[in-house]
């Protein structure tokens, strides 16, 4: 990661994804809010909301964002605790991992639910 | 120090003042501390002991001073550094109390405290007692190239001087005065746990040079400090500023410094 | 002590002793590692949905006792804290907001450490503390 990427470039992700992720995550607590968070908790209303495909795009974009947002956090303090090759490499392949599985199991979520998989 | 005391012979005041200036008479306020002292020689001793000298202090006493009293009438052995005694060598920088601070610039009177206790500086490798080494901080200084870069000197036929206005000065001033102590390496939460990070003392003189229009090494610095423990390493806890002893607010220039990379200063 | 005498990470996970742009530093590590684990958590939970109405109820129930309502709770203030904060690092980070450098003159006082990022710091930990109200009322039906 970090010899095709500068660390600034690095940053600058960071700072994006939690600016866009911000719009998105009040969006996705004010379904909750709209809907009364008990309703809003039903298996029969949540099923709904990944069928409105909008949504389940936000969803989706919230998940990778916060997702390369965390895991570079995660990043980013692993690399100040400790130093050294082997180790550093093992923190930014494990991170870049970790993240991609991530994003993988919560996208198989949101494409089965909102395909009516369920 | 005579505190008082019958004044040898041909020294006593003159009875007639005439025309001399009366000064206000200082009265000595002496109090009492404890001063407790980190002893330890890493190539001889296993674990740090602290020796402690009951220390009496006026209300301009600094903790140098102090120091100084204890090794000159107590133990020689005590191992410490200092120069100019003025906060502008950055040799004494040292923890005092807990926080890293310059002895020479701190008064006992202004800790508050019976008790002083001296350390050497924290993320620093020790060298003996209050002494820590200073090298690695002087080797990350030089990588940031913490001079003037141009094709053309000063000297070169056809240019006399580089003229500043002073507005072009103010830009870059407060960073100069940098006597490169420590203090804010000491004090930073990633130093603590990263050595090879730069550090607020580098960063804060990368952007000191950057920030003079008589220099053209903008772009080299910024790839330096573009690295993994680089300038990205600061997360902006301001400690650094919190102990300098200058003004420098290395905090401050570090997220000047950031403006460049990200693309909002030129 | 060893005769490097770098704090390590105790150092960088102490608070105390600078003032509350460190104790701000602190909370956003802490409150970004545990969104990070409330997140992992939360794409898990949501995953049972694929397994049916029981097993959604199931994983809901786990959120119903005590425990996961303080749990959900600081949830709620660590994400405002976090955002909040993390909009005045960005500003700040980015070099906006600390004036022009000036030639020092004592006392010194450093103008990265100003008043407005200090309210920054602690609006955000009063909104935090509100949206925990908030949520608290939420679960516990007031
Ligand atoms: C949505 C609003 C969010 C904003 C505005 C935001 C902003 C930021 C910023 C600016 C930083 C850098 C802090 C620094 O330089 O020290 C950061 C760090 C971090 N964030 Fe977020 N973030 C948000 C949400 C999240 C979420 C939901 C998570 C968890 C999945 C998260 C996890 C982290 C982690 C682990 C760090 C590293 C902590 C550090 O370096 O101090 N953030 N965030
Ligand atoms: C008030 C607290 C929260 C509640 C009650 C809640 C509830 C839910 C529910 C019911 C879903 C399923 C889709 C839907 O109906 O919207 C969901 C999905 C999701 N939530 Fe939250 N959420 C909360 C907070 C958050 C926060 C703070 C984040 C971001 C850090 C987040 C990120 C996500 C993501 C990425 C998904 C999609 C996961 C997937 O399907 O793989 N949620 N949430
Ligand atoms: S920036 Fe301040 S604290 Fe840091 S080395 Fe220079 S004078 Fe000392
Ligand atoms: S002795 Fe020179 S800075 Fe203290």
């Amino acid at each position: 990661m970090s010899s095709i990427m500068r660390e600034s470039h690095i940053m600058k992700i960071h700072y994006l994804t939690a600016l866009v992720a911000v719009g998105f995550v009040i969006i996705h607590i004010m379904v909750r809010v709209t809907q009364g968070f008990s309703n809003s908790l039903e298996f029969e209303s949540v099923i709904a909301n990944y069928k409105s495909i909008p949504y389940a795009v936000v969803l989706e974009a919230m998940l990778i964002l916060i997702s390369v947002h965390g895991f570079n956090g995660l990043r980013i303090i692993l690399l100040e605790i400790k130093q050294g090759r082997v180790y550093e490499n093992a923190v930014t392949y494990g991170c870049l991992a970790a993240m991609i599985i991530l994003i993988a199991y919560g996208s198989r979520t949101i494409i089965m639910a909102s395909m009516g998989m369920v | 120090m005579t505190k008082g005391g019958a004044l040898p012979k041909g020294f006593e005041s003159p009875s007639d003042l005439g025309s001399q200036e009366k000064y206000e008479e200082v009265k000595p306020s002496s109090k009492t501390m404890t001063l407790r002292i980190s002893k330890f020689n890493p190539d001889k001793d296993h674990a740090p002991t602290f020796l402690e000298f009951p220390v009496s202090y006026e209300k301009w006493t600094t903790v140098l001073d102090a120091i100084l009293e204890a090794k000159n009438y107590h133990d020689h052995s005590i191992g410490v550094r200092y120069s100019c005694r003025q906060a502008m060598c950055g040799s004494c920088g040292m923890n005092i109390n807990g926080k890293p601070r310059l002895a020479c610039f701190t008064k006992i009177s202004e800790l508050d405290s019976d008790v002083v206790t001296v350390e050497p500086m924290n993320n620093f490798p020790l060298i003996r007692d209050l002494v820590v080494g200073f090298e690695r901080m002087f080797s990350t200084h030089k990588r940031i190239k913490p001079y003037i870069i141009r094709e053309d000197s000063e000297i070169s036929s056809g240019t006399k001087e580089f003229l500043q206005t002073p507005e072009d000065v103010e830009k870059y001033i407060q960073f100069s005065s940098c006597i490169k102590c420590g203090l804010c390496n000491s004090a930073c939460p990633t130093m603590a746990a990263d050595s090879t990070f730069i550090g607020p003392q580098g960063l804060a003189q990368a952007y000191r040079y950057i920030a003079d229009n008589r220099d053209q090494g903008k772009d080299e610095r910024l790839k330096i400090i573009d690295e993994r423990h680089g300038i990205w390493g600061c997360h902006f806890a301001g400690s650094c500023s919190q102990v300098c002893p200058k003004g420098v607010d290395p905090a401050m220039g570090i997220q000047l410094l950031r403006g460049y990379l990200l693309g909002y200063r030129k | 002590m060893e005769k490097d005498r770098k704090e390590g990470i105790r150092g960088m996970a102490n608070p105390g002793r600078y003032g509350i742009e460190r104790v701000a530093y602190w909370l956003m590590r802490i409150t970004g590692l545990g969104l990070l684990f409330y997140f992992i958590g939360h794409i898990y939970e949501t995953s049972s949905l694929l397994d049916g109405k029981a097993a959604w109820n199931s994983m809901l129930e786990l959120t119903q006792t005590t425990e996961g309502h303080i749990f959900l709770t600081l949830v709620i203030g660590m994400c405002v804290f976090h955002t909040g904060n993390g909009i005045r690092l960005m500003i700040a980070q980015s070099g906006f907001g600390f004036g022009k450098p000036r030639r020092p003159d004592y006392p010194y006082t450093p103008s990265s450490l100003n008043m407005k990022n200090k309210l920054c710091i602690y609006v955000s930990i009063g909104l935090a503390a509100l949206a925990m109200m908030y949520g608290l009322g939420v679960m516990y039906d007031v």
